[in-house]
């Protein structure tokens, strides 16, 4: 009894292994993607002096919320300057931005797939079951075999983890929108690509930007993890304060990530519901108030 | 994309011609379920609905009917009668499971999903119960939504879709966004859309009935004044009997997924095919379906106008009325002429009836709803004559009439005790003054001008005392 075992782990193992082997070059591809993308987004927020990283940051938060959201962003930003994390939250930064968008470029047109074909949904809703319960400690084993230490183990990790809300909130955004609207669009001969582009995606984008606002929360949370495969930046920094018992950087670095989480959160947040200040500014141009007919109904103007 | 697409007010010429028939369902048969086409099979043979509800639903059965171009088609049934999924076949959204549609002249079942879209961006648009409007556009990319699917320049389709707006009613309205607009506006904004895509078929699915009474109603006239303008072939699916009988040129009646009958308002209205349809126009209004036609009786005090006063006079004694309607030769509606009028005539020894005729009877033509005959019912004591085009009386409809056809008192429009109103001058008298010219002209004809003065003074008493 005690003899019997399922060998799964070995499996698994040995299917990395293989894989290894027989795809290395295309994880060697992969590597040098990621690592350039990482690379230019992270030569961009570290290159300018920092005043102006703060300034944009500060734009686009007044764009998005509010001058308050503004002087927050500052005060915040102004913080990680002040603890002396600048870069390793610039690092994180561009870590989490670059997986973000590739975990976002792979989750809603797999949402969309799903939406459209309950066939696909019904493959696609048990994988992310999977990818999103196992601990995501366990990514790191095999990203770490296929990429080596650096950022690129980590990114790759971070994407595949955050990736399911993309992908479940992109389907049922799109499952939910009226279906007589997409019916008029069928009823008026528009092919399934123009019902998708002009009518899906548009009246499921809130639904779809809640999604994105979690895959980044999601890909920041992971990146910490991350610092452990050597993905540095702020997760290097708290996995550092981890081995030495340094309670001051442990914190500083954490009051870094808590800042670039909140900053993040608000603005995706705010870009969901599409009720911005510069939104409201632009919508305000364009209409120069109603039309002074009648609000009831006008009468009927016939030939 | 076609010729067709470019000229708005014009009815397309379509070269598959015996096409009078814009619409034809042939068969129809939809079931939901595992195994559609084994319940159609059963059903076919003759299961009901019920003893095939083991393998689903079958929502529409045995559907034939053929809309003519330039009509307003009402499907009419309570919800799970399979009105919805009827129209949803007629433009191809849901598949039949058997039978035929055609469109234009068309097969359109069957046919690949490249070919169904355009048919549906030429041939045949739809109007939707919650409007479906895109709310991320304005009201005039909504509108210009057919066209721009057609491939129109956008230049074009938003001069088109102007023309439209102002059309419909909306004009000054053009760059709001839908839910910026009153629930009646925004269906306006859908049929709108629905127009300017130009096709010749437009499908209507409960379009009015998420609206006010009142927007309703207004959009109802609406309705059937574009449609006079524009010649539309108008399939309209509703719950509401009134609206039905409003609308529709004919009325398909379904219950339970079949069709019960089709015919004319008036038709269902009189001739009901059976006790449910019967049950569901009890309360219709009767008065805005019912017209003048279907309740006239029969004129039977009438005189031609050469026919002279005595046979007027005879005429209303026989039938103990006050009033006679004159016709000219050609039979054509001439007027009415009242009983002292014609006794004095008599009296006095003339004989042309045309210097007493009366203009002040009503006259409708023949598909005036009652409702429209109420007014003049109540203002005149005059039954209401109805005359056709070429001013031929057809018939005349007392106001006891009308009121029992209002109030459905009878199924039976035959003739009604009481038809004319009744005689004010008492018969006696007629008979009496008949009787006397009568002996003047057989005996005393050179005594025409001397017997009417010595019988004057007392009838002019007794008339005065009839009068009082």
């Amino acid at each position: 009894m005690n003899d019997f075992r399922i060998p799964l782990g070995t499996w698994i193992a040995s299917f990395i292994d293989w894989i290894t082997v027989t795809f290395g070059f295309v994880f060697d591809f992969i590597k040098v993607i990621v690592d350039g993308a990482f690379g230019g987004v992270n030569f961009l927020l570290v290159a300018p002096p920092f005043y102006v990283i703060i300034a944009l940051a500060a734009a686009l938060g007044l764009a998005t919320r509010g001058w308050k959201f503004a002087v927050g962003t500052v005060i915040g930003l102004g913080l990680i300057l002040g603890v002396n994390q600048w870069e390793n939250a610039m690092a994180t930064l561009a870590l989490v931005l670059v997986a973000s968008i590739i975990a976002i470029a792979i989750s809603i047109p797999l949402g969309v797939l799903a939406a459209k074909s309950s066939a696909a949904s019904s493959i696609i809703r048990p994988i992310l079951d999977f990818l999103q319960t196992m601990p995501a400690f366990v990514y790191l084993v095999p990203a770490l075999i296929l990429f080596r230490v650096g950022e690129v183990p980590g990114i790759v990790a971070t994407i595949i983890f955050a990736m399911a809300p993309g992908v479940r909130l992109t389907e049922l955004g799109i499952r939910g929108v009226d279906k007589e609207v997409v019916e008029a669009g069928q009823a008026f001969g528009a092919s399934p690509w123009r019902i998708l582009r002009q009518i899906q995606l548009p009246l499921a984008t809130p639904t779809i930007m809640a999604g994105i606002n979690q895959v980044i929360m999601l890909s920041l949370s992971m990146v910490v993890i991350a610092g452990m495969v050597g993905a540095g930046a702020l997760g290097g920094e708290i996995v550092a304060s981890l081995s030495r018992l340094d309670v001051a950087l442990g914190f500083e670095a954490g009051f870094a990530v808590v800042i670039l989480a909140i900053y993040l959160d608000r603005i995706t947040a705010a870009l969901g519901t599409g009720d911005t200040p510069l939104g409201r500014m632009l919508a305000r141009r364009k209409a120069p108030g109603l039309p002074a007919a009648s609000v009831s109904a006008p009468a009927p103007a016939l030939v | 994309m076609s010729d067709i697409t470019h000229t708005p007010e014009t009815v397309p010429a379509t070269p598959v011609a015996p096409s009078e028939i814009a619409v034809k369902a042939d068969h129809l048969y939809k079931a939901f379920g595992r195994r559609p086409h084994e319940m159609v099979k059963r059903i076919a043979a003759g299961a009901s609905r019920s003893d095939v509800s083991n393998l689903g639903v079958a929502a529409v059965i045995d559907a034939s009917f053929e809309v003519k171009r330039g009509e307003i088609f009402v499907v009419m049934g309570l919800s799970g009668s399979g009105k919805s999924t009827l129209i949803r076949m007629l433009n191809g959204l849901w598949e039949t499971t058997s039978g035929t549609v055609t469109v234009g002249g068309t097969d359109i079942t069957g046919i690949s999903a490249a070919e169904l879209r355009d048919v549906r961006r030429q041939s045949i648009s739809m109007v939707f119960q919650h409007f479906a409007l895109l709310p991320h556009r304005t009201v005039i990319d909504n509108v210009a939504y057919g066209l721009e699917i057609q491939g129109m320049g956008r230049v074009e389709r938003l001069a088109r879709a102007q023309t439209i707006i102002d059309l419909v009613g909306l004009g000054g309205w053009a760059d709001n966004l839908p839910s910026e607009l009153s629930g009646g506006m925004q269906q306006r904004v859908g049929l709108g859309r629905a127009l300017a895509a130009d096709t010749d078929v437009l499908l209507m699915d409960e379009a009015f009935s998420a609206l006010d009474p009142l927007i309703r109603r207004e959009m109802q006239e609406q309705l059937i004044e574009l449609q006079e303008a524009l010649g539309k072939t108008i399939i309209f699916i509703t719950h509401d009997l009134n609206e039905a009988m409003f609308l529709g040129d004919r009325i398909a009646v379904m219950r339970d997924g079949r069709i019960v009958q089709i015919g004319t308002p008036e038709e269902i209205l009189t001739d009901p095919a059976n006790d449910y349809v019967a049950q569901f126009v009890q309360d219709v209004d009767r008065a805005r379906v019912l017209t003048a036609t279907s309740v006239m009786e029969p004129v039977r005090s009438v005189v031609t106008k050469t026919a002279g006063p005595r046979a007027a006079l005879r005429t209303m004694r026989d039938l103990q009325t006050s009033v006679v309607f004159v016709l000219n030769r050609d039979r054509s509606f001439a007027g009415i002429v009242r009983d002292r009028d014609v006794l004095k005539m008599v009296k006095a020894g003339d004989t042309d009836l045309r210097t007493i005729i009366r203009d002040d009877a009503t006259t409708v033509s023949p598909d005036t709803a009652l409702v429209d005959l109420v007014e003049p019912s109540v203002g005149s004591d005059l039954p209401i004559a109805v005359v056709d085009a070429k001013n031929r009386l057809l018939g005349v409809i007392p106001r006891v009439t009308l009121l029992a056809a209002i109030g459905n008192v009878t199924t039976n429009t035959g003739t009604l005790p009481i038809v004319e109103p009744p005689s004010t001058v008492s018969i006696s008298i007629i008979t009496e003054t008949l009787r006397d010219t009568e002996t003047h002209t057989e005996t005393h004809t050179e005594a025409l001008t001397e017997t009417p003065r010595v019988t004057e003074t007392p009838r002019d008493t007794a008339l005065e005392g009839a009068e009082a």
